[in-house]
């Protein structure tokens, strides 16, 4: 065998003049989503949990201090978490690290950024730092995924520089409803926008307004039929069948929070998620997944959550 | 002649941009979850793989767990043209050097590959690489590098003094992406040495 010396891209690229080598780019930060697509994100806020995770299959951890359950449960101020724990979290696994800012707070996305996280989620489980400005996240070298309940507020979010998106659902519930109501909500306005474009293209300036979106990046969804990035479902997702329903729904990958690590058997029902969203449209495998899992978490219907306590009205 | 069928694996990452690829180039696309999918009665349904990037950690579990793994290893064995970018690099790999925990490689590429050898996201860039079939433009995402290689193994493409493609006999296995960016040299290669062997 050959051994070969090393060195990190950027000091090898700088010391060679033809060779352009660009950190950051649109391309590098929506390419990172792109590796996640058919996968299962999940929320840890401990090494262990993120062993457990990777163990059983997740392309990436969030790490975090409390699961959203919990953040409904204690109230206060939720923010971003302390970076002895992410600095934990990513030592103990190979997988993405990713971690939460506060709407608007760029400097936590400074700190999170110096920390090395793999994506910053600019998240509406944590309590807002601002109520009229979301992050402008064009500013930094890490990728921002964002939240949405409809297309105008998923394009606002990408024209501020996000290279991934997520529908919000109703994060800490063990309820699928919202997360179902978010991403079919999505879906229908992109197929009325493509609808659109074959009918009366003019007629898309009028969407981009009513979008509160760019008249171009509109015209690019109609034209494309999807998001220019990569749509994954947050909220709610508490079972493999949860999983599945999403992906059928035409999502490109889950984030499950509070419905792994609040239930009987984690390992268990983490490695049966990481399953049925990778073959979702197969019965026979949701139905083995669904087997035997034990305890979900018990949850709290969406219906008995006040309108003032709803996460998914943060963000705008 | 009719399309080539391309046999890619289609369990998680990045699929669909090799599956665009492979077809704007006149190739059908086959994508493979299940062994049935690859096998049939009469042998191989495909004329070449291609194994996309992704979370290797997590292709792995899932070839496993739905029984492809061993039948796709067999396939590369026995000389079908294959492609393996990123995490599909390491899945051919000879030896992982810093696997996740359980985590297996196919051992029918001569290399040992160092796993996010470029260090985090933050650290991933889009650049060109000089290879030995001309100049391609790629992205390097969490990529891989081949910290080693056997006799049999020649090296495709260095970034300056680190080894990030390489090819032995019909396997091709590149540490970063091209259907990120569009480049086409890999995937035309793929295609013209399945004529070849045609």
């Amino acid at each position: 065998m050959t051994d070969l010396t090393t060195t990190d891209l950027t000091t090898t690229a700088a010391t060679h003049p033809t060779a352009v080598t660009e950190t950051g780019t649109p391309l590098v930060k929506r390419g990172l989503a792109d590796m996640l697509k058919g996968g299962v994100i999940m929320d840890v806020v401990t090494a262990e949990q993120a062993r457990i995770a990777e163990d059983a299959g997740a392309i990436a951890v969030m790490a975090l201090e409390r699961v959203p359950a919990d953040i409904r449960a204690q109230g206060g101020v939720a923010r971003m978490s302390d970076p002895d724990l992410i600095d934990e979290i990513t030592a103990a696994v190979s997988i993405p690290v990713m971690a939460k800012a506060r709407i608007g707070h760029f400097v936590e996305a400074q700190v999170l950024q110096q920390l090395g996280v793999d994506y910053i989620d600019e998240s509406e489980v944590l309590s807002p730092a601002d109520y009229a400005n979301h992050i402008d996240k064009h500013a930094f070298t890490v990728p921002f995924v964002c939240g949405a309940t409809n297309l105008g507020e998923a394009l606002r979010r990408i024209t501020e520089g996000a290279a991934m998106i997520r529908s919000k659902g109703e994060a800490g519930t063990g309820d699928v409803s919202e997360a179902t109501r978010h991403i079919r909500t999505i879906k229908r306005e992109i197929a009325r926008l493509v609808a659109t474009l074959a009918t009366d293209p003019a007629e898309l300036y009028v969407a981009a307004k009513e979008l509160q979106a760019p008249y171009q990046l509109v015209r690019e969804v109609a034209e494309r039929g999807s998001l220019p990035v990569v749509l994954f479902v947050a909220g709610g997702i508490a079972t493999p069948a949860d999983a599945a329903m999403m992906m059928q729904l035409g999502a490109d990958g889950v984030f499950v929070g509070s419905g792994i690590f609040k239930s009987g058997d984690p390992a268990k029902r983490a490695a049966a998620i990481v399953k049925a969203t990778a073959l979702f449209s197969d019965p026979q495998v949701i139905t083995d997944a669904s087997r035997g899992l034990g305890e979900a978490m018990v949850g709290i219907s969406v219906a008995d959550v006040p309108a003032p306590h709803r996460l998914a009205d943060r963000g705008w | 002649m009719s399309a080539p069928r391309v046999g890619v694996v289609a369990l998680q990452g990045g699929v669909r941009e090799h599956i665009e690829l492979l077809a704007s180039l006149g190739a059908s696309p086959v994508p493979l979850r299940r062994p049935e999918e690859l096998v049939g009665p009469d042998g191989l349904r495909v004329d070449a793989v291609v194994l996309p990037g992704g979370e290797s950690s997590t292709i792995d579990r899932l070839l496993k767990l739905f029984g492809l793994g061993e039948p796709l290893r067999d396939a590369v064995a026995a000389a079908q043209p294959t492609h393996g970018t990123s995490a599909g690099l390491n899945q051919l790999a000879a030896a992982i050097e810093d696997p996740a925990p359980g985590q297996e490689s196919f051992g029918v590429l001569d290399v040992t590959v160092r796993r996010n050898a470029f260090g985090r996201q933050v650290d991933s860039a889009e650049t060109c690489v000089e290879t030995v079939w001309g100049p391609a433009q790629v992205a390097f995402i969490r990529a891989p590098e081949v910290v080693s290689y056997g006799p049999s193994v020649t090296p495709v493409a260095r970034l300056h003094d680190r080894l990030v493609a390489v090819t032995q006999g019909a396997i091709t296995g590149i540490a970063f992406h091209p259907e990120l960016t569009g480049e086409t040299l890999f995937h035309r290669r793929l295609l013209e040495s399945i004529r070849v062997s045609a």
